[in-house]
């Protein structure tokens, strides 16, 4: 048996493209819209190929609007349709929050449960390729803060795709956020272990369900996107000193699989946790009070390693410094090896 | 039935794309010598683009926004702008902000990916680019209400891109700028493209001057690559704004003759035919023949000024990439006013403990 012959690797980028192409010929009711989204397929590539196959009522190239396409979406979709939008730069959210946080998460409730909202919002986050404070940002705590929406993030092209699936199958605004340097766009940082094998046929992700992608038995290190890309390069530089790094990526923001990290500290001890997102008030803090509000017994004081509380630079070196990275974990576990 | 609104845009041209003037030359005080100077600026701004276009695809400048095509609105902005007035640019106005004073090597600068290169002294009250499209339009209307409230003769100038005016921020722009009576004047690029979008899916209207209606000022259309015309318009919309006498808006019909940015590729969403058309009506020639004509300019100043703005630009390339970077900690310097606590042990813990950083998805 050729197992290798088999494996079909594909980027982020094309992994999304292909379970909403998937999900769109089996259910009418799924539609795509945003700008750059049609002839060009997205300047991220994540819908490559949908507007020849689907053409420009269900793939929409939409006017500069957000505010329109956004408020749209939570129209349509109230009345039966399941669309999936994009925010080119998830920075670029002030034009249209409203419509997401007071209409799209909230209208559900305010409906006493009678309307839903299936909406998947998918939007590109993280920098490293010198962009600057308006296209750099995660913003994973912003969105995960406000109720009422679901919040994926994958660091591979299998979780991309399988995710996504079940994202247009939720009956739930789902946001979806990819990490630009793990599209697989070569001028946007390319991450090779992003890009893995992807069965073909349509499979489902359950949204909520964090993954131990590393196991270990010394320190726990909790990441999403980009930061679990890090955390496997710290891991296997720790694994030279003969540390053990167990390495857990989240997926998922809201809901948060709080037991999967929890098992995983109670086993190790050491609590690590990595996030591109600003530090104060965000991912990091959630996940550390997540494990000490369940007196998981620590072996030294928990570290995180996220982006400081300041815009993200456009100067490549001044950004390059302030990002997260593999050297940085090690330097947080030298800090609790040092406790 | 009665008619209570009645409406018409207007298109102004004076040359046609040969350069051939087309109607008696608007009175505007020396205008010759002022189309001269029109002129070296657009020819200075071409020359800058391509070297910084060169100096991006040899990894020495970040992404950049060309201006290919849009030379001649920029120019005639920066001519019709008093040192008084204020510019609230887009990412797409290079030659008008060089116009105001800003250096070329801090012009460079920037794009190079150093903050420091959009604030420079010589802009005055200028703003910095704006990147989330159209928000300009709103920070317009809060200088010139600044300058309303004060009783100033000066004004407000603010440019934004077709697919900008797509946005509602513009809309509220526009209205409150009717509503208040505001001295703002709205110039559009329309060069025919967002990105991959062309300008035909952006809005049903027939033009995008007509929005202008909505919030009762003026709107006018002016061929963006006809320096006389945009002259005359602005002059015009610049100093009723100064007068009191309120705001305009007016589409210069354009078109992006480069890529979106340096990341973008054309040429897998447009067709070489429309390019190729468009490159016969570009602002650059269709100037120079006129002047030619008339007499203004000859081949022997042509062949001095292409090598002075060669030796420019090249100067100024040299000067930016000798500018020494800033130390990389400063980055938690310029957030506040002081540096509060929290912020200063992300600085001790960024610079002792994770030096020398980063390494991200090389
Ligand atoms: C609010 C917002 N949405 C999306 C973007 C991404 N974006 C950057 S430039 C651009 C196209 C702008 O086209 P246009 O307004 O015609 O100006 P041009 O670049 O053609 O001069 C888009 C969509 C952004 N910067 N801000
Ligand atoms: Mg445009």
């Amino acid at each position: 048996m050729t197992v290798a012959s088999k494996e079909r690797k594909l980027t982020i980028a094309r992994a999304m493209a292909e379970a909403i192409a998937q999900q769109m010929r089996i259910d009418q009711r799924v539609f795509v819209m945003g700008e750059d989204i049609g002839p060009l397929g997205g300047v991220f590539g994540n819908t490559r190929g949908l507007f020849d196959e689907f053409g420009a009522e269900r793939v929409r190239d939409t006017p500069i609007s957000e505010t329109a396409f956004m408020g749209a979406a939570v129209g349509a979709a109230s009345d039966g349709m399941r669309p999936i939008v994009e925010l080119m730069f998830v920075d670029f959210f002030g034009v249209c929050f409203d419509a997401i946080y007071n209409l799209m998460a909230k209208n559900t409730y305010f409906s006493g449960g009678e309307v839903k909202v299936p909406v998947v919002l998918m939007t590109s986050t993280g920098g490293g390729y010198s962009d600057a404070g308006q296209h750099s940002q995660c913003l994973h705590g912003t969105f995960a803060h406000l109720p009422g929406m679901k919040v994926v993030a994958p660091s591979n092209a299998y979780d991309a795709k399988g995710l996504m699936t079940a994202a247009i199958r939720d009956d739930n605004p789902v946001i979806f956020m990819f990490h630009k340097a793990l599209q697989g766009m070569g001028w946007l940082g390319t991450e090779r272990d992003a890009i893995v094998h992807v069965p073909e046929e349509a499979y489902q992700l359950p949204i909520g369900k964090a993954a131990v992608v590393r196991e270990g038995a010394d320190v726990t290190i909790v990441g999403i996107t980009s930061g679990v890309h890090h955390g496997l390069k710290a891991a296997r530089a720790l694994a030279e000193r003969g540390v053990s790094a167990e390495v857990v990526d989240l997926r998922s923001l809201v809901p948060l699989d709080r037991q999967t990290v929890i098992d995983s500290v109670r086993k190790t001890g050491r609590l690590i946790v990595v996030d591109e997102d600003y530090q104060s008030y965000g991912m990091t803090g959630e996940i550390i009070s997540s494990v000490v509000e369940q007196g998981v017994m620590l072996k030294a004081p928990p570290q995180r390693v996220a982006y400081p509380d300041i815009p993200i630079p456009f100067s490549r070196p001044m950004e390059q410094w302030a990002l997260p990275s593999a050297d940085k974990i090690i330097a947080a576990f030298e800090t609790m090896e040092n406790h | 039935m009665d008619t209570v609104f009645k409406g018409e845009i207007h298109l102004t041209r004076y040359l046609d794309q040969q350069g051939k003037l087309l109607a008696p030359l608007p009175d505007i005080p020396e205008l010759p010598s002022r189309l001269v100077s029109c002129y070296r600026n657009m020819v200075l701004a071409r020359a800058l683009d391509s070297k910084a276009i060169a100096l991006q695809r040899t990894g020495q400048l970040g992404t950049f926004a060309s201006m290919l095509g849009a030379e001649a609105i920029d120019v005639s902005i920066g001519q019709c702008m008093k040192p008084e007035d204020v510019l609230i640019p887009y990412y797409r106005n290079h030659a008008c902000q060089l116009m105001r004073g800003l250096p070329i090597d801090q012009l460079l600068l920037y794009w190079g990916g150093d903050e420091r290169g959009s604030a420079h002294p010589a802009m005055g009250q200028d703003f910095p680019n704006c990147v989330p499209i159209a928000t300009q339009a709103l920070h317009a209307c809060g200088v010139a209400t600044a300058i309303k409230i004060r009783g100033e003769k000066r004004c407000a100038v603010t440019v934004i891109g077709d697919g900008g005016t797509s946005k509602g921020d513009f809309m509220e722009a526009l209205n409150v700028a009717g509503a208040w009576q505001l001295p703002v004047v709205f110039v559009v690029n329309n060069n025919q493209w967002a990105i991959s979008v062309p300008r035909v899916i952006q809005c049903g209207a027939q033009t995008l001057a007509q929005k202008a209606f909505g919030a009762g000022i003026r709107g006018e259309q002016v061929d963006g690559n006809d320096a006389i015309a945009l002259h005359q318009v602005l002059e015009l919309a610049l100093e009723r704004a100064r007068e009191g006498k309120g705001p305009s808006l007016i589409e210069a019909i354009s078109y992006r003759l480069a890529d979106h940015t340096t990341a973008d590729d054309a040429t897998r969403y447009r067709d070489n035919e429309e390019l190729k058309a468009a490159w016969e009506r570009e602002p650059v020639k269709r100037l120079r023949s006129y002047l030619h004509s008339e007499g203004l300019w000859d081949e022997e100043q042509e062949k001095c000024w292409q090598e002075e703005v060669n030796r420019m630009v090249q100067e100024a390339a040299d000067a930016y990439l000798a500018i020494p970077p800033q130390p990389v900690e400063s980055i938690f310097d310029h957030l506040y006013a002081e540096l509060p606590e929290r912020l200063r042990e992300q600085r001790e813990w960024a610079t002792v403990k994770a030096m020398p950083g980063g390494s991200h998805h090389e």
